[in-house]
């Protein structure tokens, strides 16, 4: 029956048995897109939101303005990073399979939007990430043992039991926690940062939301509160392309780009090759010295693809071409800085390889230690009384009430 | 001490507390160059500057959000939602990260919010500005709520709640602002200066929270309630004939059960009285505990007065408000020999 409403509903470029079709995705030449100031006005740098940085070409080199010179062992280290990420996410993903632990989400073909801009930021500056981020904790050095006894709500999970697993945090790393509510995180990161300009501190907040996530009313808040209070923030949308079932279309990315949303709100938007390390270093370092100059805040759209499942509750073949990561035109971010080190002589594909094996023994030895600390089916349990502690600084009184009641459904 | 009424009390504890503690900020719609519509924060702009008294955009969800960054980052924000039912659009940041941000941590993070908003009716608000939804917030683990009746209790109250680390939602029964309101809106309006608890010292004190107060003694039956309805269920009580022991509960959570049994222990009636609607109200949680705690001791069934279960009408505020004849009522049924 023909459709006679004028309604109209984003297109999906590719569902299941159709050839994967990635035209929609606007592409700029590496090094064709000029960078101003960090202290540029937004109207005058408009294009910035419409076009891609980008500073790895074809052949592995680093052109143009955005090239942040990084030395060839600060791109080793963000190799490491990013490789220890995806060896993570590979490990548990198994773990997972194997009924260890309950739920996982990896971030395959992400890595270097958390590698790359966890370590163009200072360690004082606090980061509000999503449920993807997962390189901020590894690249803040934060210890393996520490993020798998969370999976495992363990005797050592930081959380004491009460979070789905990848619901990290980190007091000392300065890493927030992970609500599970989409974009809740965004005002809150924006306060932070208020709070951080009131107390005449030179900190800056940076935070996470898919671009799915980002239709929420709190990432509306969050850029109208970071623009009035022009506040030292930095709001990065990971526009992998798929939340869950939609494709970025439904999410309003089919008119304009993801960030364009940020001079639509006088901030500044930058949109990002998210799968080239050394652009997405150089796009972030811009807008943290902007910040931290007290220039304004920015919003980064980083253009990459979600190359897995949404979770482990999720099978991607169901609603898109099976091969659709393969036609990614991106590419990965760890083979292409790979190649780029190895350009320069500064890595080789024997020492790749003898990396990725020690991470691997790494991620397979702090696994062994995590589970010593207890796993949901076996080893040493959390007291169930601390389900009660925490909801208020003291235990009131109807909880300690309540607490004694469930000592006794105990026996 | 000096005489103040509820504004006045209000506006007097954000500044002691401004003056003490410089993480304290103050945000809202109007509430800096104006002074807030009702003027609570009236002048604190101009003494504290405009870096400690924001005035924000018409976003209560980034109020709250931001609120919640702010107070993560060391401060102390006291937001302002203009009317209590503006504030919905921040619920989520209320209910799902305010209140539950300390938990998921295991006490790693935490954002000791005050969130102030005024609630009730009796202005001829209509059903957006007369709500009195403290019901569901009780509901929500993790945030303590209060609702203060009078000026001494007022600035107490929030003093209180400003220095708990724990996030707060804050009640103003707005008809009270300027005089105690005993629900007969034909009576000429009485100001708190004829009023003890219109006496109120300028400088720090704290109110505790979890403690009632027992604003009249009596022995014939026992009255719980809060807000504008202490004054309605006082003259009710009076034009009853009976010997009432009015409780004004204050803090809901953390609520006084002790205050509330060993009164009904000792009268063995009870009415809960409270201006929300009636189903699955706070007055429900009341009734049970007293049913849970007092049950052998009761000499006749608990009656509950409350508001309507509809929206707040504008043209028919006083057949909808619990006002003393329904308190009355209640007060006969309970009264009602066993």
């Amino acid at each position: 029956m023909r459709n006679l409403s004028r309604l109209h509903v984003p297109r999906t470029p590719a569902r299941p048995g159709e050839a994967p079709d990635f035209s929609y995705v606007d592409l700029s030449p590496a090094g064709a897109v000029s960078r101003p100031e960090v202290t540029a006005k937004v109207r005058d740098i408009g294009p910035l939101a419409l076009e891609l940085v980008r500073v790895l070409d074809d052949a592995h080199d680093a052109v143009g303005p955005w090239n942040p010179h990084l030395d060839a062992s600060d791109l080793q280290v963000g190799l490491r990073h990013m490789l220890l990420t995806r060896i993570y996410d590979e490990r548990m993903q198994r773990t997972q399979r194997a009924g260890k632990i309950s739920f996982y989400m990896r971030s395959l073909g992400e890595e270097a939007v958390s590698v790359a801009q966890c370590m163009a930021l200072r360690p004082a500056d606090m980061l509000f990430p999503g449920y993807r981020n997962q390189g901020l904790h590894i690249a803040r050095g934060i210890p393996l043992v520490d993020l798998m006894c969370q999976l495992l709500s363990n005797t050592r999970d930081m959380c004491k039991g009460r979070q789905l697993p990848v619901m990290y945090h980190s007091r000392a790393g300065n890493i927030f926690s992970i609500s599970g509510n989409l974009a809740t995180q965004l005002p809150q990161a924006v306060g932070w940062a208020m709070a951080a300009a009131i107390k005449g501190e030179d900190h800056i907040a940076s935070t996470w939301i898919g671009e799915g996530g980002s239709a929420e009313a709190d990432f509306h808040h969050a850029l109208l509160f970071a623009s009035v209070y022009q506040a030292p923030v930095i709001i990065n949308v990971v526009n992998n392309q798929w939340a869950i079932s939609t494709f970025q279309g439904y999410a309003g990315g089919e008119q304009r780009s993801f960030a364009a949303r940020g001079p639509g709100y006088g901030i500044a938007g930058i949109r990002v090759d998210g799968n080239d390390f050394l652009a997405v270093h150089a796009v972030t370092q811009w807008a943290a010295e902007r910040a931290r100059k007290g220039a304004g805040p920015t919003v980064i759209e980083l253009v990459t693809y979600r190359a897995g499942p949404h979770s482990t509750s999720d099978d991607p073949t169901r609603y898109r071409a099976k091969d659709e990561p393969e036609h990614w035109p991106l590419g990965d971010p760890i083979d292409r800085l790979k190649r780029h080190l190895i350009k320069l002589g500064a890595w080789s594909e024997e020492r790749h390889q003898a990396l990725s094996a020690e991470l691997d023994a790494a991620v397979v030895m702090s696994w062994k230690e995590a589970v010593t600390f207890g796993t949901l089916n076996e080893g040493p349990r959390l007291d169930p009384d601390l389900m009660f502690e925490d909801v208020f600084k003291e235990i009131p009184q109807n909880l300690l009430k309540q607490r004694a009641l469930m000592r006794t459904e105990k026996g | 001490m000096a005489q103040m009424n509820m504004v006045q009390a209000l506006n007097s504890g954000m500044d002691v507390m401004l003056g003490r503690d410089p993480s304290v900020i103050l945000m809202g719609e109007d509430i800096g160059y104006f002074g807030g519509v009702f003027r609570t924060t009236d002048g604190l702009q101009r003494k504290y500057g405009e870096h400690r008294v924001l005035d924000t955009p018409i976003a209560e969800g980034a109020i709250i959000g931001a609120a919640i960054g702010m107070g993560v980052n060391g401060l102390r924000p006291v937001a302002e939602i203009q009317f209590a039912d503006y504030i919905y659009p921040g619920f989520d940041q209320i209910v799902s990260e305010l209140a539950r941000l300390r938990y998921r941590t295991a006490g790693e993070f935490f954002a000791p919010v005050t969130i102030r908003t005024p609630c009730g009716g009796g202005i001829r608000g209509g059903q957006t500005h007369s709500q009195s939804p403290e019901g569901i917030f009780t509901h929500v683990s993790g945030i303590k709520v209060i609702m203060p009746s009078n000026p001494y209790d007022a600035k107490g109250l929030l003093i209180t709640a400003i220095e708990d680390d724990d996030p707060v939602v804050f009640f103003e029964p707005k008809r009270l602002y300027n005089g105690p309101f005993d629900g007969d809106p034909t009576k000429a309006a009485v100001p708190w200066s004829t009023h003890p608890k219109g006496e109120v010292p300028e400088g720090h004190y704290g109110v505790p929270f979890g403690k009632a107060d027992v604003v009249r003694s009596g022995s014939d039956l026992t009255i719980v309630t809060y807000g504008t309805m202490v004054f309605v269920a006082t003259l009710a009580a009076a034009n009853a004939g009976v010997d009432a022991e009015i409780i004004d509960l204050r803090s809901l959570v953390p609520l006084d059960v002790d205050t509330i049994c060993t009164s009904v222990k000792k009268t063995g009636r009870c009415v809960v009285a409270h201006e929300a609607t009636r189903f699955s109200g706070f007055g429900a949680e009341i009734l049970s505990v007293i049913q849970e705690e007092c049950f052998w001791e009761l000499e006749a069934p608990i009656q509950r007065v409350a508001g309507w279960d509809t929206p707040y009408p504008h043209a028919f505020e006083w057949q909808y408000f619990p006002g003393p004849a329904r308190v009355q009522a209640a007060i006969r049924a309970a009264m009602e020999p066993a």
